[in-house]
């Protein structure tokens, strides 16, 4: 077990809150109200998985980011291709099971090491050295977790050889995205979250929601695509998965 | 940067900024744009004003149990190994983050952006500590190496400067030698600051929401700085203000979603990062130690009165971005790092009326501010409030406004005085008329037509009027 954190000056902050609102101080008790308005749920309402792909398509162009639907046959070729297209490696990934059930082990350890492409599976226990791979890979690939069709985003989940810098440091970035996964919009996602949390899961350290490549308009509102993370992204999804 | 900017009193920083043109333009055009994009994001919803009932429930609920979820956030917290520092003034949480800078023998800062850290002028504690600190988001970055250049708007900092500017800037500070194309300025810092983070001791970051059920706290960019901020340094150390908290993910959810619509009119913004406690066993990147610093710094003066709903604040700017008297005046001028209708309410709460008195007159009442409010606070009613307690309870109403009511009293007190000024009026002004408009007025008149013109007054009186009209012979 972790090792608990400290807490300094709780109790007389507390109390002044307390003093000010006029009333004891609540250390138990408080319940959510049932919101009265609730329209976050109503978005994409009864869609079906094709109508949530369709939608997270409608998205990518507005994020400056390409979605490229393949099949789990046909996926490695396309992986392939679109790691190509952007320049090939050095190419950083998580290190998944997921890599191994879609078929792309082969891939990784071989195909592309022939070609030359250089390769890095995160291994946690080369420590700082992931950090130094990723810093100078070309191409950082995940698989996106739970997959938002409203915003266009992918939804990580660190821990367990999936390293956060997987997705930032590299020049580009690629999800691979079940088609299983896509939801609505984030709200179908936080409520996944909590519902964990209520049975006593914990938490990953670091979850994180990403929606096209790193941007910002801080030079007089001028959108530049890619400044401290990745300058392109891409989704792949797997239609049969 | 401390809250407050400069030694100008505000008529002085007003005409300064009146005669900014490349800012008022720029003002303008940044206004225009997300103004647009904020409604088409609230249209393609469809049920915006539900959305925003949703929100103000949400933030009403949190500050009346305020200590209930602050007592959650920070158990949860310490569960996960994090360490959480409750800081009663400024004071307080820069000793303890000097503190921690100083026990980690940190050299060199990377922060991301953050309105608290501002507030309490942290960066200027850690750089008397011997610490080089080094603003990460664009904006923010450009700013700092401008010698400290203030921030004009609480989204979008260097909105005032414009990219030849900016170009100056980094060939001065930087030995930039590329042109003053965004892309390569921006590529450039890029290039700077990756060395930056890869060598930081410590990420120092703010707090969009705070999640009370999980002792997560979420970061919003659209840069992804507030990641590598996070994710290289071994220590990192997060610095909120008490209110910027939610019962759950559920509710972390739907503020997210009114951020960033109001904000920039994105669904998303390109990275919302929710971060629980250290790095977990078996992670390569990530802090080995998290700080949680949750700073009052007169915020709990606010709680239980009048003032309340103003922290149910987002930070998201939408106020300031269709705030007429913002558009013209710009971000300097309100002497605040909290500027627009926004900082005009907040400012004088926690700086005090002293420095801020003039604030909540620099407001037209438009209501504009209210009606873009994603978390419906009722902006120029606090404005207005703030006049109240200005002039009934603090006394300190504006001197040019004393003398007016003092005059307009006389005048309007006895039927003499104002038979004979209404009728005086129209020659008095003559030599100052051109057109049936004032341009270059007198007395009381001057401040205003110094920037626009005034209306001249009737040459015929509607006293006059009305008894004409009456006897039949009126216009």
């Amino acid at each position: 077990m972790m090792q608990t954190g400290t807490i300094h000056n709780r109790d007389k902050f507390l109390q002044t809150i307390a003093n000010r609102l006029g009333r004891k101080q609540r250390t138990a008790g408080v319940s959510r109200p049932n919101w009265r308005h609730q329209p976050q749920w109503t978005v994409f309402q009864g869609y079906s998985q094709d109508e949530l792909l369709e939608a997270l398509k409608a998205q990518c162009p507005r994020i400056h980011t390409e979605c490229v639907e393949t099949t789990s046959v046909k996926l490695k070729e396309t992986l392939k291709e679109v790691v190509t297209m952007h320049g090939g490696g050095p190419v950083v990934t998580w290190d998944d099971p997921r890599f191994d059930e879609y078929g792309l082990t082969h891939l990784l350890r071989d195909e592309w090491p022939k070609e030359h492409i250089d390769v890095h599976v995160w291994d946690a226990s080369a420590g700082r050295k992931n950090i130094d791979f990723a810093e100078k890979a070309n191409v950082g690939i995940t698989f996106s977790d739970i997959t938002l069709a409203e915003s266009g985003t992918v939804v990580l989940f660190s821990g367990n050889g999936k390293g956060r810098t997987v997705s930032f440091l590299p020049k580009t970035y690629i999800a691979i995205v079940a088609k299983s996964t896509i939801v609505p919009r984030m709200t179908q996602a936080a409520a996944y979250i909590h519902e964990q949390i209520e049975k006593g899961n914990l938490v990953p350290s670091c979850v994180n929601f990403i929606t096209g490549p790193s941007n910002s308009a801080d030079i007089e509102m001028n959108l530049v695509v890619g400044v401290h993370g990745p300058m392109k992204a891409t989704y792949i999804v797997v239609v049969d998965r | 940067m401390p809250m407050k900017i400069g030694n100008a009193n505000f008529r002085e920083r007003v005409e300064t900024n009146l005669h900014n043109t490349f800012m008022r333009g720029a003002v303008a055009g940044a206004q225009e744009r997300l103004h647009t994009r904020r409604l088409e994001a609230a249209e393609e919803l469809g049920n915006w004003e539900e959305w925003r009932a949703l929100g103000e429930e949400i933030r009403q609920h949190t500050l009346e149990n305020l200590d209930y979820y602050l007592m959650q956030l920070s158990e949860n917290v310490a569960k996960r190994g994090g360490h959480v520092f409750f800081a009663q003034t400024a004071e307080e949480a820069n000793n303890y983050i000097r503190d921690v800078v100083i026990r980690k023998k940190a050299k060199k800062i990377v922060k991301s952006k953050s309105m608290v850290t501002e507030e309490i002028n942290l960066n200027a504690v850690l750089e008397a500590a011997g610490c080089e600190v080094i603003e990460t988001d664009l904006g923010e970055y450009i700013l700092q190496i401008d010698d400290h250049d203030p921030p004009s708007h609480i989204v979008a900092p260097a909105l005032h400067k414009n990219k030849e500017q900016i170009r100056d800037v980094f060939r001065e500070k930087l030995g930039y030698k590329q042109t003053e194309k965004p892309e390569e300025l921006a590529l450039h810092a890029r290039k700077t600051l990756r060395r930056e983070y890869l060598t930081a001791d410590i990420g120092i970051t703010g707090c969009n929401f705070a999640i009370a059920e999980s002792g997560s706290i979420t970061l919003v960019t659209n840069e992804g700085n507030a990641d590598l901020v996070t994710a290289l340094p071994k220590t990192q150390i997060t610095v909120m203000g008490m209110e910027r908290i939610v019962p759950t993910f559920e509710e972390m959810e739907v503020l997210v979603s009114l951020l960033t619509r109001s904000a920039v009119g994105q669904k998303l913004t390109s990275y919302i990062t929710v971060l629980t406690g250290p790095r977990d066993e078996g992670d390569v990147d990530g802090p080995e130690e998290f700080h949680l610093v949750i700073v009052d710094n007169g915020r709990s003066n606010i709680l239980g009165t009048e003032f309340q709903p103003i922290l149910q604040c987002i930070r998201c700017a939408a106020c300031v971005n269709v705030c007429p008297v913002y558009r013209h005046i710009g971000g300097h001028s309100y002497g605040s790092i909290y500027s627009g209708p926004i900082g005009a309410v907040l400012s004088p709460l926690l700086g005090g009326y002293d420095d801020y008195k003039e604030l909540p007159y620099a407001s037209s009442l438009c209501a504009a501010c209210t009606e873009a409010c994603p978390v419906k606070i009722p902006l120029h009613e606090l404005l207005l409030k703030h006049r109240q307690v200005i002039v009934e309870r603090e006394g300190k109403a504006p001197i040019s406004e004393k003398l007016a009511m003092k005059a307009f009293g006389l005048g309007a007190a006895s039927s003499f005085f104002y038979k004979l000024g209404s009728k005086v009026a129209p020659s008095a002004l003559t030599p100052f008329t051109n057109d049936d408009r004032i341009s270059k007025g007198p007395g009381p008149l001057k401040a205003w037509t110094e920037i626009r013109e005034f209306p001249a007054p009737n040459k015929e009186r509607f006293r006059d009027w009305f008894r004409e009209h009456q006897k039949g012979g009126g216009k």
